[in-house]
């Protein structure tokens, strides 16, 4: 259950029990729990434990008899042992011999299973060859948890950090990312589906967000075009470079037969089917060139389709759609003439 | 105006759970044309349609809409809502036709979005 989606969660606090579970499969035993461990031995007074999990804070110590793990006292023990008037006792009288351990390898959830199905307040942690290792508690789980979610907040911030400052981490005399996408033809679905994660990707490379709405939309009415109107699919290549992005949207047919009129408001050679899907408007590609500083589009009949867009990324190089002059039209002479 | 009141006012039926009540909605547009959506929205606009397939959501997506609601009662198909989940995108059914909520939005003071 990887969250790897940069669209965003309806909370912070669900993505933070996502996290949270996640971590439960991910965490080993040995990675939360206290070690060195406080032990004892069978000889250990009463009055001794008493004083080691007073002056240490603990709740319970494994009883180890020279070196092999034999048995584990708690605070319940201690307890019913003050009470009996029995402070002198050897705890080998009132441990538990019968010990359920965790292997130190295995995922915190294990711990998590075997103190809801035994009932105890700690587990002993071996390790590959049995030996002790450490001891866990409920605490101890809680606290690594904690530990791991401020780690992983602070490594998502290090990585939009990073992706936002990637060209200038980078040196070349002149960097570019390179998106390419393969469109299908009719593939509604999936219509959507590229702009969709062109956008993620400026977002990640932390582009000022009306340039992304600006990017987004060209792609999505080129996506949408070359879906509704060619025959085997195309192509949408969008380059990023520090200071321009520029998108190449290609097919490989029909062609347009009239592209100066193709250009024109509301003019649509969409079939009916495509108005009742809402397309077929006749504004995708007035609408792209609305939104780019630059636009290139040429077409050969029977052949393909190419379509250029440029939009600039400082404030200061890119012009408001408005202001900017007709896209330019260019018309590839060689299947025929108009 | 708030989403909530927005849905107080269309007689609307949320369809997204999860749905942030008090997002501040400045403008409205009425389209069944996707292109036309895109064509003059403001970013944070409402989205009026009858348009319930999911290209609604993947358009709303784009133009940074903050909320749709389907006219004339109609209810989206299990992917247009699963689609709006995903994207964050509240959906919203009401009653009333197209020129009907128009109608009461702007009475209640909604902008249109290309003011």
């Amino acid at each position: 259950m990887v969250e790897n989606k940069e669209t965003p969660t309806p909370s912070a606090a669900a993505s933070g029990i996502t996290k949270v579970q996640e971590l439960i499969y991910e965490l080993k035993i040995k990675q939360v729990m206290t070690s060195p461990v406080l032990t004892v031995t069978p000889e250990t007074r009463m009055a001794q434990l008493k004083e080691l999990l007073r002056t240490r804070k603990i709740s319970g110590a494994p009883v180890l008899d020279q070196g092999k793990l034999v048995g584990i006292v708690s605070i319940e023990d201690l307890i019913k042992s003050l009470l009996d008037g029995k402070a002198d006792l050897p705890v080998s009288e009132r441990m538990t011999g019968r010990i359920i351990t965790v292997q130190e390898e295995e995922s915190v959830v294990e711990a998590i299973r075997k103190f809801a199905e035994y009932g105890v307040g700690r587990l002993p942690v071996v390790d590959a060859r049995g030996q002790l290792a450490g001891i866990l508690t409920g605490s101890d789980i809680t606290r690594g948890l904690l530990n791991a979610i401020g780690l992983h907040h602070h490594e998502d911030e290090i990585q939009r950090y990073r992706a936002s400052h990637i060209f200038e981490d980078i040196q070349s005399e002149d960097t570019s990312l390179i998106l390419r996408y393969r469109i299908k033809a009719c593939d509604f679905d999936c219509g959507g589906e590229a702009s969709s994660k062109i956008r993620r990707a400026l977002k990640r490379l932390g582009a000022n967000p009306q340039v992304i709405r600006r990017v987004g939309i060209a792609t999505y009415e080129a996506e949408m075009n070359i879906i509704i109107h060619t025959t085997h699919g195309g192509e949408i290549q969008t380059e990023i470079q520090p200071h321009r992005v520029q998108i190449i949207a290609t097919d490989q047919g029909p062609g347009i037969e009239d592209v100066r009129r193709a250009l024109e408001p509301g003019y649509s050679t969409a079939p009916e089917w495509i108005r009742e899907l809402g397309f077929g408007a006749g504004m995708g590609l007035v609408n792209i060139g609305k939104c780019s500083d630059e636009m290139k589009l040429g077409s050969t009949p029977g052949v393909g389709t190419r379509l250029e867009i440029v939009i600039f990324l400082q404030s200061n190089n890119s012009q408001s759609a408005q202001t900017q002059g007709d896209p330019v039209a260019e018309k590839k002479a060689e299947g025929g003439e108009r | 105006m708030k989403l909530g009141e927005i849905i107080k006012i269309v007689e609307g039926l949320l369809i997204t759970e999860n749905a942030d009540l008090n997002t501040e909605i400045h403008c409205a547009c009425g389209a069944d044309l996707m292109s036309d959506v895109l064509t003059h929205t403001r970013t944070g606009a409402l989205l009026l349609t009858g348009l319930t397939n999911p290209q609604a959501v993947r358009t709303a997506e784009v133009a940074d809409i903050a909320a749709i609601v389907f006219v004339r009662g109609k209810k989206p198909p299990p992917e247009t809502v699963s689609l709006a989940r995903e994207k964050g995108i509240p959906l919203v059914a009401a009653p009333y036709t197209m020129f009907e909520l128009c109608g009461r939005l702007y009475r209640a003071g909604m902008l249109s979005c290309d003011l």
